[in-house]
């Protein structure tokens, strides 16, 4: 099981050092080398020629922005992907794997973002699932007994220092615990080489802290780990080297040590990138009109519990306001409430003066209010639609999108032509399905939209999460400007130094109440933080 | 474990594939069954030249293929119409039967006196909302319980069996022709409310096929031209993107299913104004339309118009083998194909959104493509 690498076994290797600096097992021959690997899919080169090798023991980030092909490469790694032409080496033996089992028989494991986990199972049962006997580990003797699988967990989780309790069912526990499922899955299969698809995108920062001291401890262990990432500063906090990839090629591999955040994102972008700092000295008029007026609502939540009580705020023409609070506190419910998805309870909003009927998209549509939700991809979008059809998906009930209920395609194609050069969506056609696109483009698919309908008031949920820093820019700037343009936008969000970067007031939200509001300028990130925590300032 | 092929997702779907999967599907069907042939010693070859030539070798044969035809296309509909917004309705079966019970008290009650194209609307009017009304139990119970509309509309088939039993057996309905007292059977409809056939080049073509076709373009422009297209599509991919577009989606899907029975019902009225004349409960139920309907609709690949080209297929295969029933002739052979057919047809599906590619060596080798 522990098979740590002696040293010793690194005297036959030949020079490995073609990329940058030193690494704790300098000299060695790779643990994964890949060359020249090529893959095309059809109107893209995910992959054009890249070349890639990650050292025993070491975490090796792959860093670069949505659609630059790391998942490509990490899953041609797997065999999920056949490369269209490149080598693969494992320890210096070339590989071809077929299928993703093949590669994990090899010692090639990958611990997905979406995990896959059963949720009404143990702990325990779900490491073995898949080795069990009849499965497709050859060991006859593993006992299905709930007992002593789930002291074979234990030992593991405490062999590789990740803290998880074997006997527990999946759906009690939190998302980093699942988590750390997904790799006890991985190590219980003996993988030497681990890839994370960018694994903190679903923790809390304090899970993501636990996350890189467990990928400390693996490498520590001798194993590999190669994570996928397009944010800079857990790449800085956690890697030995990165290989930055930008548009299906690498750019080049350096020591994180020998390297800063800005060095790493020109490489990703191609150019210098303006980290967004606090608000210009831009200050919303304070005689303007409401554009919104929410005034004492209160709502539940899907489980029927009071979610928001009494809520009151405006937002000005012209005005950003800010919604922080950690997630769970009411924020997916005002959301609804604002955007008519949600009826609240008691309460009022109003849009311009106009009082809506809560509960009726329609009638908030037909008001001014538009809405970029948190779930992009399910909600915000019809991912098996088209890319043009999904530009229209908030405008097609009446002229000029259709007429007489009649789509006018015409129009519909000539729009999304226009819209996708300005609002620079890479996307091999108009009619390519949204779900084909990298998540980036997603989210560019939905702010064009959403944007381009010179809306009223804009709630938008956590429209940067998940994105690469040259997205991120492009969102912010669409926010700055649709503020300018007399827009009121609600920006919820839990990143509080996008909210401190973008905002002119802030709105604190604690268990469904507002406790807190700040002008941006005058507020710092502690008592924000004491107050989102629950704690009175 | 190790298989020497395997599948890998397509990214994009080529148009062709649409009529070069159904086209496979079919042939391999073919061959599934000239196996079962072989194997009870027949010789495969001469029984397929047969059905061809009964189901399409001349304008009498063809004339037969229509009126099976017909029926289908309109239950192929149903399945189709229902599938464009993710509802399997099932029922085309017992929808088709309200269809029929609708039109043959509408041709009975005003056939007589009304000109032949008023009772030809009426029959069409009553069968279609009949079928809708049918359709729309299951509708409901969806939209309003969330019930799985696929054991409420198969369920319903059987209610819709019972009733169509008891108007015509077990009591003195107004669909009873009381003069019927050995065998009871429905009350005829009028010789002035019978629907009309046209002839072209030689072959009769039933009233109610002209009408399947043009159904078919109507429900293609429908889905594929109007809003209301856009929202049924938007739903069937997203019910929470619905939502946030504010669609009212359980009223959409009600109407959708609603949509689905009316042309199953159109099928029911066809079969009494176009060939049985009569409500007959027992032709109905021995035809079994409503499950070949989804046979049809599966193998057009849900588009309603190649599910009215399909019908004259499956029709073919149907007429060719009520001709040829006897004893040189294997009574299951046409249930048996059909079945094959569906089978391979949505096997075939897979090809459209998988490609299969060879695992060993270099060379990838794409089956359809």
């Amino acid at each position: 099981m522990s098979d740590v690498p002696d040293k010793t076994e690194g005297v036959a290797a030949r020079s490995a050092s073609r990329v940058a600096g030193a690494a704790p097992f300098g000299g060695q021959v790779p643990a994964v080398a890949m060359t020249g690997i090529v893959k095309r899919f059809p109107g893209v080169v995910a992959n054009d020629g890249v070349t890639f090798s990650a050292r025993v023991g070491e975490v090796h980030a792959l860093l670069g922005e949505n659609g630059a092909g790391k998942s490509t490469l990490s899953n041609i790694l797997t065999g999920l992907y056949r490369p269209d032409a490149g080598l693969i080496e494992l320890d210096g033996r070339p590989v071809s794997f077929a299928t993703p089992r093949a590669a994990l028989q090899a010692g090639v494991g990958m611990v997905h973002q979406h995990f896959r986990l059963v949720p009404g199972f143990t702990v325990a049962e779900n490491v073995v699932l898949g080795a069990e006997p009849g499965g497709s580990s050859r060991s006859a003797t593993v006992s299905l007994r709930r007992r002593d699988i789930e002291r074979t967990v234990a030992n593991l989780a405490r062999q590789f220092d990740v803290p998880v309790d074997p006997g527990a069912r999946i759906w009690q526990l939190s998302v980093g615990e699942q988590q750390r499922v997904e790799i006890l899955k991985v190590l219980a299969r003996d993988a030497r080489v681990l890839i994370l698809d960018e694994p903190t995108a679903v923790l809390t920062p304090q899970e993501a802290q636990g996350l890189f001291v467990t990928l400390r401890s693996l490498v520590a262990s001798g194993r590999t780990v190669i994570f996928i990432s397009h944010k800079l500063d857990e790449v800085m906090a956690v890697s030995d080297r990165v290989t930055v990839l930008r548009a299906g090629r690498e750019v080049g591999t350096v020591d994180t040590a020998a390297s800063s955040a800005r060095e790493l994102a020109r490489m990703m972008v191609g150019r210098d990138v303006v980290f967004a700092g606090r608000r210009s000295e831009r200050r919303a008029p304070t005689d303007v009109v409401p554009a919104l007026t929410v005034d004492s609502i209160a709502a539940t939540d899907d489980r029927g519990r009071t979610a928001l009580h009494n809520v009151s705020f405006e937002v000005g023409a012209g005005e950003v306001i800010g919604v922080a609070g950690v997630a769970g506190n009411g924020q997916r419910e005002l959301a609804e409430v604002l955007t008519g998805m949600r009826a609240a309870t008691s309460g009022t909003v109003s849009v311009n003066g106009r009082r809506l009927r809560t509960g009726s998209v329609r009638d908030a549509m037909a008001a001014g209010v538009r809405h970029v939700p948190e779930d992009r991809l399910h909600t915000g979008l019809a991912a098996g639609l088209s890319v043009e059809d999904n530009l229209v998906l908030t405008s097609y009930r009446g002229p000029p999108v259709s007429r007489w209920h009649l789509m006018r395609r015409g129009f519909i194609r000539s729009q999304a032509e226009s819209l996708i050069p300005r609002y620079d969506v890479k996307t091999p056609g108009p009619t390519t399905p949204v779900r084909l696109l990298s998540g980036g483009n997603v989210q560019k698919v939905l702010l064009a939209r959403e944007f381009s309908a010179q809306p009223a008031v804009l709630v938008a949920a956590s429209p940067t999460r998940g994105l690469d820093v040259g997205a991120i820019e492009t969102v912010r700037t669409h926010i700055t400007d649709a503020a300018a343009s007399g827009i009121g936008i609600v920006l919820i969000s839990e990143d509080l130094e996008e909210i401190l970067a973008l905002t002119d007031r802030v709105i604190v939200l604690y268990e469904g109440r507002i406790v807190g509001t700040l002008d941006t300028n005058s507020a710092d990130v502690e008592s924000i933080g004491m107050m989102m925590g629950g704690a009175t300032v | 474990m190790k298989s020497p092929v395997r599948l890998e997702r397509r990214l994009d779907q080529p148009r062709s594939l649409s009529l070069l999967v159904p086209l496979l599907s079919i042939a391999a069907a073919l061959v599934l069954g000239g196996v079962l042939l072989l194997a009870t010693g027949r010789n495969p070859f001469s029984v397929y030249q047969r059905i061809f030539e009964r189901g399409f070798g001349s304008t009498s044969a063809l004339r037969g293929t229509l009126i099976s035809a017909t029926p289908l296309a309109f239950t192929g509909l149903c399945a189709a119409a229902a599938f464009r917004v993710g509802a399997i309705n099932i029922g085309g079966e017992g929808q088709l039967y309200a269809g029929a019970i609708g039109a043959s008290w509408a041709a009975v009650r005003f056939g007589s006196g009304a000109p032949n194209g008023v009772t030809f609307a009426l029959m069409l009017a009553a069968g279609a909302i009949c079928g809708a009304l049918w359709a729309g139990i299951a509708g409901l119970l969806r939209a309003r319980f969330s019930t799985n509309e696929i054991i409420t509309t198969l369920m319903l088939n059987y209610l819709a069996a019972i009733v169509l039993d008891y108007l015509i057996f077990n009591s003195r309905s107004y669909w009873r022709d009381p003069r019927s007292a050995g065998f009871p059977s429905g009350k005829r409809i009028p010789a002035r409310a019978l629907w009309t056939n046209l002839t072209i080049g030689g072959v009769e073509i039933p009233r109610g096929f002209i009408l399947a076709i043009a159904v078919g373009f109507a429900l293609w422009f429908l889905y594929r031209r109007t809003t209301y297209g856009f929202e049924v599509d938007v739903i069937a991919d997203s019910p929470s993107a619905a939502k946030y577009a504010g669609i009212r989606t359980n009223r959409k899907i009600l109407s959708v299913m609603a949509i689905s029975g009316a042309l199953a019902g159109l099928g029911g009225a066809s079969d009494v104004g176009d060939f049985r004349h009569v409500l007959d409960a027992k032709g109905l139920q021995l035809a079994g339309y409503g499950y070949t309907g989804i046979v049809v609709a599966a193998l057009a690949r849900r588009h309603p118009v190649a599910t009215v080209a399909v019908s004259v297929i499956i029709g073919g295969l149907t007429n060719a083998g009520y001709a040829l029933q006897g004893p040189n002739f294997p009574a299951g052979l046409v249930g048996t194909l059909q079945g094959l057919i569906l089978f391979t047809s949505v096997a075939g599906e897979i090809l459209t959104r998988y490609r299969i590619r060879r695992v060993v060596g270099v060379a990838t080798v794409l089956a359809a493509s």
